[in-house]
């Protein structure tokens, strides 16, 4: 068998001149939410200073670390100093930075995340100690951030696709037993045993098998796989060789999301260097397996998340999901045994294949073994991607990883696996994070969105709002899903305006239990648990939008109305002048009043009223002043 | 489709073809209009209905003109949690719309999209492929009447 070990060689040495480079090399952190908060400003701002300057250094893009909240993010390596993280860089930064530490060896210490490879350097001292690093363990994302996504180089000289060569040397029945030691499961919410799922593929007779890359990451608040395949794609399509050759598959696809077009251009420049050196086509690696694969853009629709409604959607066919069994892995694509796998799951299997089955199963919880992602969002400091230990608690990954709250405002729920999943209380803070776990208090894992919720979170609106989505996205084959949940969104609708009955509360619980025991596929199936878990939880708050037509969180519109404190105004007029329906009365120095028929609610004036003022108040439940 | 379709020749005429060839028109052309259904439909050999069955089924593909600057506004869940309503309420307030989606001159559509991934910076929306971040409905009031000039 062919090895890859001269293409290493050379992959090593391009990596050493950047882990000890002649010239300066400057990183820039430029995945989507990189560019969003103006990664490829900051790159151009970048080069040129660089060339006014006529300064010799090396820029490549690298993917994301994981601290959004710290975008845009550049790494700084010269032969004099380690790798230095510059963090919150903006393009007047970026240049000051070039400036200072390329031309005058001088670090801007202000803008310092630390240094990387747990070397301290002149009182700095690694990221990886920084809280929102320290308690994180990188399998899936071990390289996102730090190589160059589009260069095959970086990611052989980290070890890449010697997964797929000690694959080779095995037999798949060996492969499939090494993926079963490990303990991993399904990272894209089922959480189903993936050495199990390619045993039962395995064990299927056909002349045909398919391999299917999930990468239609469609849970509103979850961004893992995307940050995954814009970071590190080839870790994914090495997780893919490894499946297909375990099952015995030589075509395979992935279905991405057309709403991911860096990761959709990255993937396709990560198959072409694949097939440039005999990781794709025939006889791969000088062996007897073969292997192609294609990229499928999904067209916009959630329910495509499912496996059966995949499946129908790469065939050209509406997405609808139909009854199991028979599983895809016995009658899947064109009614072949099929595998599909997640984006995360297949990260982790060439990880696996690196190392082995027990240093994987040495992290996590007896029946969730190794790591998860999870993309932390909402009300919380830190927010971005994360990587912990399975059994790691809520309370760790919200207060330690995530930095808490912010403005000090008070916790209220954390919602795990997106519309599929529940709203957990600030009493189970203490719950260890695994599959099981979750599933005891009324969520899910799912595929790892985690979305923070404070005391400005409405618990009704929230299930109003999953409902809202649901419903939009059922595909309307089966009768409870399609009707059910458009019921339950019309009765939350109506207690969230205020127009709610005490007795709503019953038949909202009843109609959930039935919608959940009634659909057919995992949409239905977990649509109720929004509003499940709130009614267990945060009963009290339908409870005060019902009687006392009062939204505590003060977000549902037709229960808050704005009120401008008259000592605290200082007739400044920005909200005067704000107001986009001319609802304030006023003029300079002269106080300014809400004309409550004309105010559409929207908070402007709030948003535009200076903080030291801070004279615009939202109320609910209050009396509602008359117009004067 | 001024005659130019793709042709499609014999060997990518299977139905999986029919998403991607959709996709590629909808790029091409802005939308699906009657005349190219009716001509992937003869290419195909698959009846115009079930080409529409399919097609609207994926909330991807339109039917009529686009504007000229597509505004999308993310309500994810982070950005839900973090006002992306008030967001979509103020870019529809700024361009007079209510219940239409696309100005009449076709300058602007405005479409809510269930999440761009960006949740970290949220509330996010993205106008003609540039990502907004950590919007505020005064902001994005701002974004819009400086691109109307």
């Amino acid at each position: 068998m062919m090895n890859l070990d001269k293409l290493r060689e050379q992959a090593l040495q391009e990596w050493k001149e950047i882990k000890y480079p002649k010239i300066p090399i400057i990183t820039v952190g430029s995945a989507t939410c990189g560019r969003a908060a103006g990664a490829l400003d900051v790159l151009s701002a970048i080069k040129t200073k660089l060339e006014e300057n006529s300064i010799q250094a090396r820029v490549f893009e690298v993917g994301c670390i994981g601290m959004c909240y710290g975008e845009v993010m550049i790494e700084v390596t010269l032969s004099s100093t380690p790798p230095i993280l510059y963090h919150q860089v903006n393009t007047d930064i970026a240049q000051k930075i070039i400036e200072e530490h390329l031309l005058h060896n001088k670090i801007l210490v202000n803008h310092v995340l630390g240094t990387r490879d747990h070397l301290k350097y002149e009182g700095i001292n690694p990221f990886s100690e920084h809280p929102f690093f320290k308690n994180q363990v990188r399998i899936a994302l071990r390289n996102c951030g730090i190589i160059d996504p589009e260069n095959i180089n970086h990611y052989l000289a980290n070890e890449g696709y010697k997964g797929i060569e000690k694959a080779l040397s095995l037999n798949p029945i060996e492969v499939i037993e090494e993926i079963k030691k490990s303990g991993l499961r399904g990272r894209g919410g089922g959480g189903f045993p993936t050495g199990t799922k390619w045993d039962f593929c395995y064990k299927s007779d056909s002349d045909k098998k398919y391999l299917i890359c999930n990468a239609d990451e469609g849970d509103p608040g979850a961004f893992m796989d995307r940050s995954l395949l814009e970071g590190d794609p080839h870790s994914v399509l090495e997780g893919m060789l490894i499946g297909a050759y375990a099952i015995g598959a030589n075509e395979g696809y992935i279905y991405v999301r057309a709403e991911y077009p860096l990761a959709i251009t990255r993937l396709k420049i990560a198959i072409k260097q694949m097939e440039e050196v005999g990781l794709l086509g025939d006889s791969i690696l000088g062996s007897n397996f073969s292997f192609k694969v294609k990229i499928k853009e999904g067209a916009g629709a959630f329910v495509c998340g499912e496996e059966t409604a995949l499946i129908a959607s790469i065939e050209g066919k509406r997405g609808m999901p139909r009854s199991r069994p028979p599983f895809p892995a016995e009658k899947g694509l064109w009614e072949k045994p099929t595998i599909i796998n997640n984006v995360e799951t297949l990260a982790n299997v060439s990880a696996i294949l690196i190392k082995d089955a027990e240093w994987y199963s040495s992290y996590g919880t007896d029946n969730s073994k190794g790591t998860k992602t999870f993309a932390l969002a909402g009300k919380v400091n830190h927010t971005g991607l994360i990587e912990v230990p399975m059994g790691m608690t809520l309370n760790n990954i919200i207060f330690n990883i995530g930095g808490g709250i912010p403005h000090d405002k008070k916790f209220k729920a954390v919602q795990t696996g997106g519309p599929s999943g529940g709203c957990i209380p600030s009493t189970e803070l203490d719950l260890p994070v695994d599959y099981d776990s979750l599933a005891s208090v009324g969520s899910i894992m799912g595929s790892g969105g985690m979305v923070v919720m404070d005391e400005e979170t409405c618990m009704v609106d929230i299930a109003r709002y999953f409902l809202d989505f649901t419903q939009k996205e059922s595909c309307g084959k089966c009768v409870p899903c399609r009707l059910g949940t458009k019921q339950l969104l019309l009765m939350l609708e109506k207690i969230t305006q205020g127009k709610g009955e005490m007795q709503d509360l019953t038949l909202l619980y009843n109609l959930a239990e039935k919608v959940k025991s009634g659909s057919l596929c995992g949409l239905g199936q977990t649509a109720p648990n929004p509003i499940l878990t709130t009614l267990k939880y945060f009963r009290d708050e339908y409870i005060l939008h019902i009687q006392d037509k009062v939204c505590p969180a003060k977000v549902c519109k037709n229960l808050i109305y704005f009120k401008i404190d008259p000592d605290k105004c200082k007739a400044c007029a920005l909200c005067f002048k704000a107001c986009p329906v001319n609802a304030i009365k006023g003029a300079v120095k002269q106080v300014h009043v809400i004309e409550q028929d004309k105010c559409i609610k929207c908070g402007v004036c709030l948003e535009v009223c200076p903080p030291k003022f801070n004279a615009v108040l939202k109320l609910s439940g209050e009396e509602e002043p008359k117009n004067e | 489709m001024d005659g130019e379709v793709k042709t499609v020749s014999a060997d990518n005429s299977e139905r999986s073809e029919l998403i991607p060839i959709l996709q590629e028109v909808q790029e091409t052309e802005g939308f699906l209009s009657e005349k190219s259904l009716e001509k992937i439909s003869k290419s195909l050999n698959i009846s115009q209905t079930e080409i529409y069955a399919v097609a609207t089924f994926y909330s991807q593909f339109k039917f009529t003109p686009p504007a000229r600057h597509k505004i999308k506004i993310c309500l994810g869940t982070a950005c839900h949690v973090k006002g992306g309503e008030k967001v979509l309420e103020a870019v529809k307030r700024t361009l007079k719309l209510e219940n239409e989606d696309t100005t009449p001159d076709l300058e602007y559509s405005v479409e809510r999209v269930a999440c761009i991934g960006c949740c970290a910076l949220a509330p996010c929306a993205t106008i003609d492929d540039h990502v907004y971040a950590k919007l505020t409905p005064n902001k994005i009031q701002h974004i819009i009447t400086e691109m109307e000039g």
